[in-house]
């Protein structure tokens, strides 16, 4: 490679990175700004103030925020634990053991993952009122399954295929005991593949809107993206732009911690999942 | 199972011990998969199956009493109503933009990807994972606030555009911010599945190519193109599917105004916002078989094997 070619790939490069950074960079620096500053028409602010961040995390905005943040990060973590175990199960049976009907538990996780989301909240809107499950945990967490659980399945099958589980015999044949070469040997191997599936089981869960919108009324389950919907400004006539964009940088930052210390696994998960399969 | 492989040749009499053994592979199998699937079905398969119910009633939940079956009316009913067909329209146009945008964007940012070097790579894979995790209605607020009338610094950046142009109040601005921003979120996914498609090209074909004198060009349309097509159509197949469902990008950016309401918004509306059940199920009833059509266009038409892919993985 010349030179020349070097470094168009290089400004390339550069370019991809500030077309992903760009909107991130402009939603923190409004979170920077003042309310007398949001009209600068300007990228950024002409002072810095954490203002935006004292009224979601103490002032008025708090009410309806911490408790989203709350919600959320709740109501995610158990639909995410609970896909990743159950998918888990299924997911050793597909890679590993022979039984008819294979074919037919990836292609339901396949189909069930494109389903439309929407079609699901109609009845399950009627439903929740009518069993008590409207604007609950529970209430959110049953629909997430729905998101997770298939991404779960088909992700891990691919990751369980990848293991060479030949090394839990030969463990065993060392003289390792079932418990020991399960611990030692097919915990390890197994680790990264589950971690990264739980990860990016997480972001969809974390991602969803249509469900918390639709199922929710109050700050008793409503997660941080419907939250921020309903966030309004310090008087009717102002609009919350900046309480908006601080809450959006709040909820961005676990994200964006995620990626940068799994970013080599999460890739190999979203290609293995859905190219490979 | 290299037990069966080392012992006797098969139509051997041992044969109906091994099939024993395989009955309670199977069986085992069976019951580790069993939870998954029943939680699946019982999370979508038992609503949807309500929803078609639900369709065939007039059903309002602010006048419950009154629910009567109504047959296919609720069908004749939306799909005889111009909102219907101009939410489908809305959908469809967004759907063929932004994944023919995206497929040709994030065929870029695969290359580049590709053949970036040294410390550039790992920093790349972070930057492009940002977009596909950050929350939609994260990045909807942000394309929003940034062609905002009072935030924003589009107008003032943009030297063809009057400072007061209100981007959300007709229908061709209004969708080209939601289409910009469902391209700037999803991109990342199709380049990294494209990314990974790029890596099965063998380099001996690449290589062959470029001794016999083909053009970067040439190469790019008779060997890299052909040898990913696979990955193409699998991340087109999902990248379609998931841009017909789009509803967040709409609800944060124009809550529908200017005609910019798509399929799956009408359904909230109708079940959620306006509480007629009865037509709001109508309506996911047929975006469901809208997906379901276009699924099978793909894997009929256009020869999508995704139970192939799977096996290429082993």
């Amino acid at each position: 490679m010349n030179a020349r070619t070097k470094v168009g790939w290089w400004v390339g490069g550069l370019l991809v990175v500030v077309y992903c950074m760009f909107p991130v960079a402009w939603i923190l620096s409004l979170s920077l700004k003042a309310p007398s500053d949001l009209d600068n028409g300007s990228f950024l602010p002409s002072a810095v103030t954490w203002q935006n961040y004292e009224l979601i995390l103490t002032g008025s905005a708090s009410e309806l925020f911490l408790p989203a943040l709350r919600n959320s990060v709740g109501i995610c973590l158990i639909a995410t634990a609970v896909a990743v175990v159950l998918a888990a199960l299924c997911a050793y049976a597909v890679a590993r053991l022979d039984f008819p009907g294979k074919a037919f538990v990836l292609g339901l996780s396949l189909a069930v993952s494109m389903f439309p989301v929407i079609s699901i909240v109609t009845p399950l809107f009627n439903i929740w009122r009518a069993i008590g499950l409207f604007d609950t945990w529970a209430g959110l967490v049953i629909p997430y399954l729905s998101i997770t659980l298939p991404l779960s399945i088909w992700t891990l099958t691919a990751f369980f295929r990848e293991i060479p589980w030949e090394m839990e015999q030969a463990a065993q044949v060392d003289g390792a005991t079932t418990a020991q070469a399960f611990r030692k040997v097919i915990v390890p191997l197994a680790g990264p593949g589950v971690a990264t599936t739980a990860i990016i089981a997480f972001f969809l869960a974390w991602n969803d809107f249509v469900y918390g919108i639709s199922l929710t009324s109050t700050e008793a389950a409503r997660p941080v993206p419907a939250a921020l919907a309903f966030f309004t400004g310090a008087s009717q006539f102002e609009e919350p732009t900046g309480a908006i964009s601080a809450a959006a940088v709040i909820v961005t930052i676990p994200v964006v911690v995620l990626v940068l210390l799994f970013q080599r696994q999460i890739v190999a998960g979203l290609t293995q999942g859905a190219v490979k399969g | 199972m290299t037990a069966t492989t080392s012992t006797a040749p098969p139509r051997t009499p041992r044969r109906p011990h091994r099939s024993d053994r395989a009955r309670q592979e199977a069986r085992l199998g069976l019951w580790l998969c069993a939870p998954a699937i029943l939680v699946l079905v019982a999370v979508v398969g038992y609503p949807i199956l309500q929803a078609v119910w639900d369709s065939l009633f007039s059903y309002k939940l602010t006048n419950p009493d009154a629910r009567h079956f109504v047959g296919l009316g609720n069908f004749l009913l939306v799909l005889s109503d111009p909102i219907w067909w101009q939410a489908l329209g809305v959908t469809v146009l967004i759907t063929v933009v932004t994944v023919a945008v995206e497929l040709v964007l994030g065929f870029a940012l695969a290359l580049v990807m590709n053949n970036a070097l040294g410390t550039l790579r790992p920093a790349l894979r972070t930057a492009i994972l940002i977009p596909y995790a950050i929350i939609t209605v994260v990045s909807a607020f942000a394309f929003r606030f940034m062609f905002d009338l009072t935030s924003g610094f589009i107008n003032v950046w943009l030297p063809f555009v009057p400072d007061d142009v209100d981007w959300f109040a007709s229908f061709g601005t209004a969708m080209t911010v939601v289409a910009l921003s469902e391209i700037w979120k999803t991109t990342p996914f199709i380049s990294l599945l494209l990314l990974s498609g790029l890596a099965q090209v063998p380099g001996e074909l690449q290589e062959a190519a470029k001794v016999d004198g083909a053009t970067w060009w040439q190469r790019m349309r008779r060997v890299t193109i052909p040898n990913m097509k696979a990955a193409i159509m699998v991340a087109l197949l999902f990248r379609t599917l998931d841009a017909f469902r789009i509803f967040d990008n709409i609800f944060i950016m124009t809550n529908g105004a200017a005609g910019t309401e798509s399929v799956a918004f009408l359904a909230y509306r109708q079940t959620i916002q306006r509480l007629e059940i009865g037509i709001g199920s109508a309506v996911s009833v047929l975006l469901t078989i809208a997906v379901a059509l276009i699924a099978l266009m793909f894997v009929k038409g256009f020869k999508v094997n995704l139970a192939a892919s799977t096996r290429a993985g082993r």
